[in-house]
């Protein structure tokens, strides 16, 4: 071990609060890295493997009904590699232990054979056996949420005829990874399953004997899913075809991937700013623990040491704490990225999710660290070098001031002596006081940014389930129901209210841009579902023309004023133009709404409902989920309270856990940085401040001093902190702009105080770290050695 | 050039800028330094008698004038050239000590011999200054005195051409200052090293060889000792 080597141990030691500090910045910078890429590449790797596994289909319809024969033609349309058809329908269930009737979506499986496409991964128990109609295999989302095990029975009510149905086997499907019932955006598992179920069985029980209502496409090498999609439909029209749709509208595939693309922004522009800001910090604190050496970097060169050499030196110090950083940052991120893959595995179910620690971006992520910290390093120690050896190894020449517009206005001269030492120390040196106030500053910033998510999921919670939806529970119709349906609605035990709508499933065109979706008919006036619009204020619902979510219009590119046209996809499937009334500022899903009576215009249809929002009176719940259950008009039965769970557990849970680690890295890279400011400062001046003492100043007087300079960069630099901290959010709200939510740019009060207190407290904590030392200043020390 | 001259500087100028004047801290200065020699090189502070150190030592360039350490032109060298110069030829002492606190003092003086062609060892040029019983002490555990004499033997330690002293014993009190420059004997008698010692104290010159007076950055007088005195004979 060379000479060199063992300074460089020393130094380390020597310098370990800070080394440690830094070390930990790297840390987080990595960690960030680390933890949002490998979530990401997860998910992405999970996915892919799973539907080239299963044979995930292409291209999905919804029909009335279909001979089988036209299976063969579908599977003879150009482009189309083979063709799943199946019948589906939605049942009420009778779930032991759950009060609420719960829905349960049968799909036919081939008795004999695996299905061609959509194919079922047993989890445990067995494939149903030829001949026995009565078995099923249940979904693991809803087998587990309702504790139903293989051998388990449930009650179903199967085309108004009750029966039991035996859990065979439980199972898994590409095509229900996110397992979520009709246009609802959260699961509720409970209340909602996917049940396998012999062909066999199923035909004969809804009259589909030879008939199907649901059908997979996959596509060939090189088919337009455009055009298979257009073909299907042609086929498909005469038979009640609800339009066929390619992987994008597949619902569990859109919310995985936008949860995937949601991943990939959390691990690219997060981490990007992490690690930029990281990487600064480091830049600036590496530059001036490196110039701090000035006078041993000068006598190594004296003593004919290399610009190389020394160069090196002081790089093997910043790679040092980089590599200790590197380290932790990996372990840390991928222990980390263990939790969120656990945590994704309970709303996305896969047989094996895959964990892929990338090890191509952890390599990027240090190398941008250790560059940036030997950037720093080394433009110090060039610095030194440039200075002619003999200049260097005395201390750096007193800077020249000149009296500023501060100094010349007069009002210097108003302030104490020790508030016009500490203005002058900024004002001489205004490049290294800008740069400490930027580096706190971005602190800031990334503590702002950390908590904004916690803001915007409050946000996202309270428009959706405060202001948009006010109902206690939602009951939807197999098929429109005449208006007196609404009155035995409102006479069920316990219900307050009843608001009536319409859903009706429609394409939405305008110019190319076309959307699945179902447009809601409210009654005007309602309470229980109402419009939110710009600044989340909510307004009344205009009497014609239809209400958009602003992301649906920019799907379509339409603006209010606009026309579109809508094809109704049930009933005599009329095509109209409509126009655009308004635009609802809803952050959860997309969502088009019109007056009811403008809807039944539209339809040529009398009052008819789809379905009602119930308000109802908490302590008759169960009397009316009983009668719900028995009602064979009724499809499905949510309520809010589910759904609020559903979100909570979802989304807020996901973006929670990231929110967790955002903080707790912002806070540990701000109050590093403070903590390393703080102590820099103290060595630069250390020598300055013993004189003073040896003058006559007292201990709290050049405490005053020096953490007066330091509150007074802090305090400059948290304003600007904010401000930079707003920018970045607006950025990442920006970027969050999926179908299945929008970030609202909103940034609390609290947030704000929760930075001002995070950096706050790193300051004092720094302060009193410093002013430890500044009391045990060793004043002969100084009176010894040169100046 | 004699065989025996080590350095011959000729029109030697060194202006720097300070602030918004110019600095002549040298002006026109020729000097010879022969093989061997002991020389005290004698001023006030201004005189410019560091800058020609510094110049001589290759840690410094000067404005005008040349140079030569044996037939090598100093002023013309780059940075690089400086440094192998510095590396291969010339041994420094400091009026701070200016060594390393995170090193002992063995360490601080295998800093150098590490990048030495043919250096003694650390543990030998410790003895040579006396310094064989502390050797691993660090810096701040060692008194003034000690501390400089770890600086001599980290500037012999190489074997260096020339050992070139600024204010060696301006940091130190008498007796230790005695000690100092008794080391410093030693070593040039020893190891028939050149050495150069600047200093404002008139008193040290009786030790020298040659006696060169500066005066404003110009070389007043030059005189030879007709005997060198030891240390312990000269007092201040």
């Amino acid at each position: 071990m060379t000479a060199l080597d063992r300074k460089l141990l020393r130094d380390l030691w020597h310098l370990r609060g800070q080394a440690v500090a830094i070390a930990l910045v790297v840390a987080c910078g990595v960690a960030t890295v680390v933890t949002t890429r490998v979530g990401y590449e997860s998910l992405r790797i999970s996915q892919q493997e799973y539907y080239a596994r299963e044979r995930f289909a292409d291209v999905f319809a919804q029909l009335v009904r279909a001979p089988e024969s036209l299976g063969r033609a579908l599977a003879a349309l150009p482009g189309v590699a083979a063709v799943q058809t199946r019948i589906v329908f939605e049942v009420t269930l009778d779930v032991p232990g759950l009060a609420e009737p719960a829905t349960g979506r049968l799909i036919s499986i081939p008795e004999h054979r695996v299905p061609i496409l959509n194919d079922v991964h047993l989890r445990r128990g067995r494939w149903i056996e030829p001949g026995r109609r009565d078995e099923v295999i249940a979904s693991e989302a809803f087998a587990s949420a309702n504790g139903l095990e293989v051998g388990d029975r449930i009650g179903g009510v199967l085309n108004g005829r009750w029966q039991a149905l035996r859990i065979v086997g439980i199972g898994l499907s590409p095509e229900y990874v996110y397992e979520v019932q009709g246009t609802n955006l959260f699961p509720d598992n409970r209340r909602f399953g996917v049940l396998w179920m012999s062909r066999e069985a199923l035909g004969p029980a809804f009259q589909m004997d030879g008939a199907f209502n649901d059908v997979s496409l996959r596509l060939g090498a090189g088919a337009q899913e455009s055009e298979v999609i257009a073909r299907t439909d042609r086929l498909l029209e005469r038979w009640g075809g609800l339009g066929a749709y390619g992987r994008e509208d597949q619902i569990s595939h859109r919310f995985l991937s936008d949860e995937i693309r949601q991943n990939r922004v959390f691990g690219t522009v997060l981490p990007a700013i992490f690690l930029g800001v990281a990487a600064f910090l480091l830049h600036i604190v590496l530059s001036r623990l490196v110039a701090m050496q000035r006078e041993q970097i000068a006598v190594l060169g004296a003593f004919g040491y290399s610009r190389r050499r020394i160069g090196l030196h002081y790089l093997e110090f910043a790679l040092a704490c980089v590599a200790a950083g590197s380290l932790l940052g990996a372990v840390l991120g991928l222990w980390w990225a263990a939790e969120i893959n656990r945590l994704y595995g309970q709303f996305y179910r896969f047989p094996v999710l895959a964990f892929a620690p990338g090890g191509g971006v952890v390599a990027i992520a240090v190398a941008v660290s250790a560059g940036a910290a030997a950037a720093g390093a080394n433009s110090a120690v060039r610095r030194v070098l440039r200075l002619p050896a003999a200049e260097a190894m005395r201390p750096e020449a007193p800077a020249r001031f000149r009296p500023g517009w501060f100094e010349r206005s007069g009002a210097a001269a108003a302030l104490p002596a020790s508030a016009r030492m500490i203005w002058r120390n900024l004002a001489r040196r205004p490049l290294r006081a800008g740069l400490s106030v930027l580096g706190i500053a971005l602190a800031v910033a990334i503590l702002v940014v950390g908590y904004f998510f916690v803001d915007a999921i409050e946000t996202l919670g309270v428009v959706q389930f405060r202001t948009v939806q006010r109902e206690d529970v939602t009951v939807a119709f197999h098929d429109p129901r005449p208006n007196r349906a609404r009155h035995e609605l409102a006479s069920l035990p316990g219900v307050l209210r009843t608001e009536p709508f319409r859903v009706v499933a429609a394409r939405l065109r305008h110019q190319h841009a076309m959307r699945r979706i179902a447009i809601f008919g409210l009654e005007p006036g309602g309470e229980l579902r109402r419009i939110v619009g710009a600044d989340l204020a909510v307004f009344p619902l205009p009497p014609e023309g239809v209400v958009l979510t602003t992301k649906l219009a920019e799907i379509l590119g339409v603006a209010p004023g606009d026309t579109l046209t809508v094809e109704v996809l049930e009933g005599s499937r009329p095509v109209r133009t409509v126009r655009v009334a308004g635009l609802a500022d809803e952050l959860i899903g997309l969502s088009a709404y019109m007056d009811a009576g403008a809807l039944h215009r539209l339809m040529r249809e009398g009052d008819t409902l789809s379905g009602a929002f119930l308000k109802v009176d908490a302590r008759a719940t169960e009397r009316l989920h009983a009668e719900l259950k028995r009602m064979p008009a009724v499809a499905g039965v949510t309520t809010r309270q589910a759904a609020l769970q559903g979100f909570e557990e979802t989304l807020a849970e996901s973006l929670g856990i990231f929110t967790t680690v955002l903080v707790t890295f912002a806070s540990v890279i701000a109050a590093a940085m403070v903590y390393n400011a703080a102590r820099i400062a103290l060595s630069e001046r250390g020598r300055e401040l013993a004189s003073l003492r040896v003058l006559g100043f007292t201990r709290a007087e050049i405490t005053r001093l020096l953490l007066g300079e330091q509150a007074l960069l802090t305090a400059a630099a948290i304003p600007l902190g904010f401000a930079l901290g707003y920018q970045i959010c607006a950025l990442l709200a920006n970027a969050y702009q999926w179908e299945l939510f929008r970030m609202p740019l909103v940034v609390s009060n609290r947030t704000y105080g929760f930075a001002f207190l995070v950096v706050s407290a790193a300051a004092v904590v720094s302060g009193a770290a410093v002013r430890r030392r500044l009391h045990r200043l060793d004043l002969i020390a100084v009176l010894k050695t040169r100046e | 050039m004699a065989d025996d001259v080590v350095f011959r500087a000729e029109g030697l100028t060194k202006t720097y800028r300070v602030g918004d004047v110019d600095v002549h801290a040298l002006r026109d200065v020729d000097l010879d330094l022969r093989r061997g020699e002991f020389v005290v090189i004698l001023g006030p502070s201004g005189s410019g008698k560091s800058t020609l150190l510094n110049i001589l030592g290759g840690l410094d360039v000067p404005t005008r004038g040349h140079v030569r350490f044996l037939e090598h032109d100093l002023a013309a060298d780059d940075d690089a050239a400086l440094t192998a110069f510095r590396r291969d030829h010339v041994g420094f002492v400091f009026q701070f000590y200016n060594l390393i606190p995170s090193l002992t003092a063995r360490e601080n003086v295998a800093l150098v011999t590490e990048v030495s062609p043919h250096p003694m060892t650390p543990e030998a040029a410790l003895a040579l200054v006396g310094l064989d019983e502390r050797m691993d002490h660090f810096p701040a555990q060692l008194s003034g005195g000690e501390q400089q004499r770890v600086a001599i033997a980290r500037a012999v330690a190489k074997r260096p051409d020339v050992l070139l002293c600024d204010e060696p014993t301006g940091a130190l009190d008498f007796e230790t200052g005695v000690k100092v420059l008794e080391v410093l004997a030693h070593a040039n008698r020893e190891l028939g090293t050149t050495t150069v010692v600047i200093t404002h104290n008139a008193a040290i010159a009786g030790m020298a060889d040659r006696v060169i007076r500066m005066r404003s950055g110009g070389i007043v007088g030059i005189e030879r000792n007709a005997q060198r005195r030891p240390p312990a004979e000269l007092s201040w």
